[in-house]
């Protein structure tokens, strides 16, 4: 079976890689180019901890194919810190000690980082019907919606 | 929103703070490394060819035509496993048998459960371990199951293990069963208590077996080089215990095995046991190469431990003015495929709220094909309280108080017997109870179709042997090493603990989890044990450092060590003395460690005793559809003594988490059977955890008895939280429908039949 040659953009970076038909970008992203921050609780779409944004668009990429991202721009849990500075959900997420064993974290900023991108002020309801596709075992959610709901304030500059 | 009943003195600098955690960073930015995203040089991959029945005899297998398949490397059965005699050791809080583990790791003579594994291969891409699998021929003798642990008790039921006799009977039976233990705890005279009551209460109570749901699934690394030294890199909640499982099933010594806790990515209980581990390394030591293993979220439900289902039946007696008089279950547990439910503990935890002359619990221990149960946060707790909670309830309907007051009225205190034993010393249940009482969330008035409940929670909290070292760098920072996983906040607490003693900076002490090969012998995170274990030898070790450092300052300044002390991260000459030299800091006191006496470390390896149980109330508020049945929670109030909350913050989670997961056991989780005897709800969609849009928030209030034991006063806090949900979930619609829901879940169409049933006799309140 001859591979794929797919070429993409991953947190702003051009990268090509080479990937079989079945193959799904959250493999590619873990075993190929070395992104582990995307994590895997299900590969059926159900947990959210392989959350990516695909040109801007919250996506489970235990969904998609490697093959699928060609052409396209992909955001991962690695590309959301610029340099040393953490974005404020991040932050935020530290202050409010919204994880434990952080397991879903990284798919939690990237769900909650695409709600924040289309509504910078949602209600608490909102939050979690946004984040109702990303399991958390640990927390309870709490102290999760807090931060999210926290950090968008201060992206508000409230 | 989080509260705290009583602020710790104000001696302390960091213990009550709520600083960021010190691997918070790498766990916001996806640098963390969990189980699965190791990848090692030359790295292949290994799969587990899974029974598709739950109960079959092996006849033969036939892995050659999977051995020839180009790029697999490596094909393992049992018979790659030593044997193991009967023998049971500690995991957690509950037993395990070598002798069950070996065959649980790999089949042996039968299949017990669906997703008991029969073979693993190992090759160079999981596309051709795949397919390897499925050249596997297994010919199975299919034999007939039993899911349920009534049915399972029934003495004609297929039976697991032929030569099963029950233990803990008198005269012991003469036929096997798949009854695998009895067990009795109690206390007075039952019969005589009863007889003494006013009010009798006997209720029975189903729950259905649930998973502990952690996000991470099971994942590990081997490999083993030609002369035997082995690397294992593994998501655990004790990679001690993993090494001492895997050097036994593989007949290997324990020295030649080193393993590296990766970061973890929940546990809950669930990963205090091995699954993949030791199939591992042995297909990296059968092939030579580094075999990475990860189970599939299928694979987790149907073949990791989940908890057990059961039916628990109670009776309490009461006076009329509400003391309670006398107590008495009968557990019934299921353990899956193996011996070793938590009924036990299950029975521990019962009665143990209450003062209560009288108390009388019997269990059973029940194998069925199911796979075997492993700990879930409280093991048996939250089944046990389920019930007992739902009759306390009705209870004091019956005698006219409110629940609060019932509890109060009879809740354990200082001196208080439990039926399993101990007197407890200073607990704080009534506090929890009060506080209660006090909370705005009790006084505020219901809205229509709405209900209250209260449970309480209680779990006893276990310590057990922990190593920590805290070495004094050159240029006086700190780093320590501890040894049990940490799941949610350790290292943030251990780090406190130790900046708390010896008056320094959190950001001058790096703190990591050690690899077997580092520490001595560390038991498990588990139990609520790792905040107070390992927090009781950081602080020795910290001691010792600062004892060491008086040494060392004597020494040059050639006074005797009892003329010198440690006061705010200096050392300083004391009495007499005081003032005769300039006071070192730590950086100084490393500065000249090599001169007088070579590296200052503090080493603990101790067996922490003391644990201290923690008791919870919780406050349930629900609203009911009369349409549809459906509950949601929509107020919850989790109140529980930590002894003293080191990182309030951490504990708060522990409390909301475990009240979600309740919620969830209440609600919604379920394993789901088929007459085949096959899991129909191997999936997130299907097994449904509670998500972000399901709960409320969850406020806390942190009460302090501390833990006389502790030297800064910890109570272990994770497990409680879980126990009360169910029953303050029930309890509340009870409240709220005039309905008792004694079968889990409380799903909808369940609540709605109960509700159409008491219309139909008047009986229900909407
Ligand atoms: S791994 Fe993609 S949703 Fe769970
Ligand atoms: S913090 Fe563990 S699953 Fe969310």
């Amino acid at each position: 079976m001859s591979k794929h040659h797919v070429t993409t953009k991953i947190n702003g970076d051009e990268t090509e890689f080479l990937c079989e038909t079945d193959e799904t970008l959250l493999d590619v992203l873990r075993n190929q180019l070395g992104l582990t921050g995307t994590k895997e609780g299900c590969s059926t779409g159900d947990c959210g901890a392989c959350s990516v944004t695909v040109d801007g668009r919250l996506v489970c990429s235990c969904l998609m194919l490697g093959v699928e991202a060609n052409g396209k721009s992909i955001g991962t849990i690695e590309g959301m810190a610029k340099g040393e500075k953490l974005h404020p959900l991040q932050e935020k997420f530290l202050s409010h000690a919204a994880l434990q064993c952080g397991i879903c974290t990284p798919g939690f900023l990237v769900a909650a980082k695409a709600l924040l991108d289309k509504n910078p002020d949602p209600s608490e309801t909102e939050v979690r019907y946004w984040l109702a596709g990303n399991l958390c075992r640990c927390t309870g959610y709490d102290k999760i919606v807090r931060a999210v709901m926290d950090a968008a304030a201060e992206m508000r500059g409230a | 929103m989080q509260e705290k009943v009583k602020e710790p003195g104000s001696e302390f600098t960091h213990i009550g703070t709520r600083p960021v955690r010190p691997d918070g960073v790498d766990k916001v930015t996806g640098r963390a490394r969990f189980g699965a995203d190791l990848s090692l040089p030359g790295q292949i991959t290994g799969k587990v060819l899974r029974s598709p029945h739950p109960h079959a005899r092996i006849r033969s297998i036939d892995t050659s035509a999977a051995e020839k398949l180009a790029g697999v490397k490596a094909v393992v059965t049992a018979a790659d496993f030593k044997d193991q005699p009967s023998e049971f050791v500690p995991a957690g809080e509950m037993m395990i048998n070598y002798r069950d583990v070996v065959r649980n790791v790999m089949a042996r003579e039968k299949v017990l459960f669906e997703g008991h594994p029969v073979a693993a291969v190992a090759a160079t891409s999981a596309s051709i371990a795949k397919q390897a699998l499925k050249l596997i021929k297994v010919d199975y003798e299919v034999l007939p199951h039993v899911i349920d642990v009534r049915e399972a008790m029934k003495p004609d039921a297929p039976l697991l293990h032929e030569d099963m006799i029950t233990q803990g009977m008198t005269p012991a039976p003469t036929k096997p069963s798949n009854i695998a233990k009895r067990i009795e705890i109690g206390l007075g005279d039952i019969a005589a208590g009863f007889a003494a009551a006013d009010i009798v209460i006997e209720r029975e109570f189903d729950t259905k077996p649930v998973h502990q749901g952690y996000i991470e699934p099971h994942a590990c690394s081997a490999t083993v080089s030609e002369d035997g030294q082995a690397e294992l890199w593994v998501s655990t909640q004790g990679h001690w215990i993993v090494r001492a499982h895997c050097a036994r099933l593989l007949g290997w010594d324990v020295s030649k095995i080193r393993v590296t806790a990766a970061e973890i990515g929940g546990g809950f209980g669930g990963k205090t046991v091995v699954y993949l581990e030791p199939i591992a390394l042995a297909l990296a030591k059968k092939s030579g190469r580094p075999v990475k293993m990860v189970m599939t979220r299928e694979e987790v439900l149907k073949a990791s431990g989940p908890t057990s289902g059961a039916h628990v039946k109670v009776k309490m007696g009461a006076k009329k003015d509400g003391t309670l008089v006398a107590a008495e279950a009968q557990l019934l547990f299921q353990a899956g495929a193996f011996q070793g439910s938590p009924v036990q503990p299950a029975a521990m935890c019962a009665f143990a709220p209450y003062d209560i002359a009288n108390v009388k619990l019997v269990g059973y221990d029940v194998v069925s094909n199911r796979p075997k149960v492993a700990a879930y946060r409280a093991p048996g707790g939250p089944i046990a309280e389920f019930a007992v909670e739902s009759v306390v309830d009705e209870l004091a309907a019956k005698v006219g108080l409110d629940p609060i007051a019932l509890r109060l009225k009879n809740a354990a205190k200082q001196g208080t017997r439990a039926a399993y034993g101990p007197k407890f010393g200073p607990v704080g249940f009534v506090e929890t109870l009060e506080a209660a009482e006090a909370h705005a969330h009790w006084r505020t008035p219901l809205g229509k179709n709405q209900g209250r409940g209260v449970a309480a929670g209680f779990w006893f909290n276990i310590g057990g042997e922990t190593s920590v070292s805290l070495s004094l760098n050159e240029d006086g920072t700190l780093s320590l090493t501890a040894g049990t996983p940490d799941i949610g906040g350790l290292r943030a607490s251990l780090c406190m603990m130790a900046g708390e003693e010896l008056s320094v900076g959190l950001d001058k002490i790096r703190v990591q989890i050690g690899d077997t090969g580092q520490l001595g012998y560390n038991f498990l995170t588990g139990g609520s044990r790792a905040t107070f274990s390992s927090g009781m030898a950081t602080v020795e070790a910290a001691r010792e450092v600062k004892r060491e450092a008086c040494k060392r300052a004597a020494k040059m300044w050639e006074l005797p060590v009892e003329a010198v002390e440690y006061v705010d991260g200096k050392v300083r000459p004391a009495g007499p003395n005081a003032g005769k030299h300039e006071p070192m800091t730590l950086a100084q006191v490393a500065a000249i460690a090599g001169k007088t006496g070579g590296p200052i470390v503090g080493y603990s390896r101790i067996n922490a005793h003391g644990a201290a149980p923690s008791f919870a109330t919780h406050l349930c508020d629900v609203e009911v559809d009369p349409e549809t049945g459906k509950a949601t929670v929509i107020r919850y109030t989790a109140l529980q003594d930590a002894g003293r909350a080191i990182h309030p913050s951490y504990v708060e989670g522990q409390y909301q988490g475990g009240v979600a997961q309740g919620i969830g056991w209440a609600l919604n989780e379920e394993y789901i059977y088929g007459p085949d005897g096959r899991m129909q709800n191997a999936g997130f969609l299907d097994y449904r955890v509670p998500v972000a849009s399901d709960l409320p928030m969850i406020d806390t209030v942190i009460v302090e008895v501390p833990n006389p034991s502790h030297p800064y006063g910890v109570r272990g806090v994770g497990e409680t939280p879980i126990c009360p949900p169910m029953a303050a979930v029930a309890n509340a619609i009870a409240n709220a429908t005039g309905v008792r829901m004694t079968d889990l879940p409380m799903s909808p169409p369940k609540v709605l039949k109960a509700l159409d049933d008491a219309r139909a006799k008047g009986a229900a309140k909407m």
